[in-house]
């Protein structure tokens, strides 16, 4: 697979201290415009493998590839930077910050990326019409973020994972909360806008309901394999 | 755009933010207070004598000295003859000399003796003369020209009667010889405001009648009569000295100083004043040390704020990692918001001050004739101001470090 937007191998990472953990992925890719459904127990690593992936951490060995760049080889403020331009983040909760608008939250990862910052242009623009495309009503994005229903704060969180077009999402658990009409509402938003944009999405659950709707579903069993015990 | 989320995070813990800027406020207004007062006082007492160049007294303390004569504060422990008076008078370096005699008062307020030249050559704030601002200068015997502050305090008008008391704290009054209130001066900001002036031969006279401290009894010569006896004082408490030339004052000091009839003191205003500062010097420090101590206690409450926050701050710093925030961007928003909460307690503090200004002036200047005035913020106090800020921003690092490792150890990861 050539075309691989998401590219882990051989990685392997380790917690030290009283909660020793090791985490070890052989081989693990996701196409461009793929979307991959990876099921997990709590505990399976997901959390550790999406850290890893987003480069807030480093794995102790082995390559993990973003868009053709080894994101191991990065310093640790490029990786941030690699991030703020190349990887949405969908939360399970959906995080947005309250403090802020509606456009403040859409518009926060562009701060971070210069790069999708500039090819974005008129970035209120871009979160209005993100906000129109994600059926928000006009005018939404003056409003507190807070204020809004947490069917139109999951929009926000999609916009705001969009706004800089990047080539891969990640969401952790974005419907875990939610009830199935409500997941089936989410997830048909998330795949419109993602498909449009030959986005590549990985989204973690341990709901394997979901599975459907996922051109692939993996096991985090089948990709990891986790240690746990004195390092 | 960060700055923006920083106020509106503030915004978002705005009672305790609130409680912050407020205790920096408070203490800003403190400490920039005390300095103004400070200067203040400097200025009021520097500017309440301008243009003598001696003052003479009887030997004691160069500060007492200048502490009776000049400022009302304490009495003389002697006074300087007449004759004494004459022969420094009749030296060839004295340009003017005026005669002070204290030691009666009218209610709350000294009654100073005097001649008419004092309203000539007394100077202060710069230079500036006595103005009278209704009514004239001693004309009769029994004229008074009172300060603004005793008018205003005790409601009279030109043509009110007033008895002076024997002493400061007596109960002895001149009831026999009244005096009537001739002018009334304009504010100075000075001890004048709060004096009663009279004529030297005015002093003598109320107490031609009395021996001891006591009136004689039975004895209560006519005012007419007063008016045609020959009233020459025998002492007085103070002098003020205006040489012709400045290069003779410190001959005549020295002269004075050594002057055999009697011991006698001559003091220059302005190092007498250096000396007072000097021994006030001690306190003056000792407050400006306890208003720091109130800024950095404040400052301190700041960053226990900022730490106390951190834990229910780890989700927004965890979205903020996860949008591709630098761990140092993280820090850089914490020093930001302490900036802004610094900032916004230092101005707000310079307006407590200027509202405490407006409303305490009147009052001090009233109650203790400490005149302070209403300027834009000195260069000193400017630099205070951001010293302060940077303050902020340096304390705010402690919690902010911490931040940057909490955000470094939970990088996306939310904790709930």
């Amino acid at each position: 697979m050539t075309d691989a937007v998401l590219n882990l191998s051989d990685v392997a990472f380790g917690w030290a201290g009283g909660a020793a953990f090791s985490l070890r992925v052989a081989d693990f890719r996701v196409a461009k415009g793929e979307s991959v459904l990876l099921l997990g127990e709590s505990g399976s690593g997901k959390s550790t493998l999406l850290s890893l992936i987003c480069g807030t951490i480093v794995p102790d060995s082995g390559r993990i590839e973003i868009a053709g760049q080894d994101i191991t080889e990065l310093s640790a403020s490029k990786r941030d930077k690699f991030r703020a331009e190349q990887i949405g983040v969908i939360f399970q909760q959906f995080n947005l910050l309250p403090f802020g608008t509606v456009a403040d939250n859409i518009m926060l990862p562009l701060r971070f990326a210069p790069a999708r910052n500039k090819q974005a242009g008129d970035a209120l623009a871009k979160a209005t019409e993100l906000c129109c495309a994600l059926g928000l009503p006009d005018g939404v994005t003056n409003s507190k973020a807070t204020a809004l229903s947490v069917g139109q704060q999951q929009r926000v969180a999609v916009a705001r994972a969009l706004i800089g077009q990047p080539p891969l999402i990640i969401a952790d658990e974005p419907t875990s909360a939610l009830d199935a009409n409500s997941q089936a509402a989410f997830l048909e938003l998330l795949f419109a806008q993602v498909r449009s944009n030959e986005t590549s999405l990985l989204m973690v659950s341990h709901d394997p309901r979901l599975g459907a709707r996922f051109d692939r579903v993996i096991d985090m069993q089948d990709i990891a394999r986790v240690e746990r015990g004195a390092a | 755009m960060i700055l923006r989320l920083a106020i509106a995070s503030l915004f978002a813990r705005a009672l305790t933010v609130g409680m912050t800027i407020l205790a920096i406020a408070l203490s800003v207004a403190l400490f920039l207070g005390v300095e103004k007062i400070r200067t203040g006082a400097k200025a009021s007492f520097a500017d309440t004598i301008s243009g003598t160049d001696l003052i003479v007294g009887a030997r004691s303390g160069s500060v007492q000295l200048l502490l009776y004569s000049v400022f009302r504060i304490g009495n003389a422990t002697n006074n300087v003859t007449w004759q004494s008076y004459k022969d420094i008078s009749a030296r060839p370096e004295v340009d003017w000399i005026v005669p002070i005699s204290l030691g009666d008062s009218h209610r709350q307020f000294r009654v100073m003796g005097t001649s008419v030249a004092f309203f000539e050559h007394y100077k202060y704030r710069q230079g500036r003369s006595l103005a009278v601002a209704d009514g004239a200068i001693l004309s009769d015997l029994f004229d008074t020209v009172i300060g603004a502050d005793v008018a205003a305090t005790l409601e009279y008008e030109i043509g009110d009667p007033i008895i002076v008391a024997h002493g400061l704290a007596s109960f002895a009054e001149h009831k026999d010889q009244p005096f009537r209130v001739y002018g009334i001066l304009e504010k100075t900001g000075t001890p004048i405001d709060r004096t009663v002036i009279v004529s030297m031969e005015a002093i003598e006279a109320i107490h031609v009648d009395w021996q001891g401290g006591a009136q004689v009894q039975g004895q209560a010569t006519p005012a007419d009569e007063l008016r045609q006896m020959e009233l020459t004082p025998k002492a007085i408490t103070a002098a003020l000295v205006g040489v012709k030339s400045p290069l003779q004052i410190f001959r005549l000091q020295r002269a004075i100083n050594e002057y055999g009839q009697e011991p006698l003191l001559a003091i220059l205003p302005g190092v007498a004043l250096q000396e007072l500062w000097g021994i006030v010097g001690i306190a003056e420090t000792a407050l400006l040390g306890v208003s720091f101590m109130v800024v950095v206690t404040a400052l301190i409450g700041m960053m226990a704020t900022i730490f106390s926050s951190l834990n229910e701050r780890r989700r927004e710093m965890a979205i903020f990692r996860a949008m591709g925030a630098r761990p140092a961007t993280i820090l850089s928003i914490l020093v930001l918001e302490a900036v802004v909460m610094a900032a916004l307690g230092v101005l707000l503090g310079l307006g407590l001050l200027y509202l405490g200004l407006f409303i305490g002036q009147p009052i001090l200047d009233r109650e203790f004739g400490l005149w302070l005035a209403i300027d834009p913020p000195s260069l000193r106090e400017v630099w205070v101001m951001l010293a302060v800020i940077a303050a902020g921003a340096i304390v705010s690092m402690v919690p902010a470090i911490r931040a940057y490792r909490l955000s470094v150890a939970d990088g996306m990861v939310v904790k709930t």
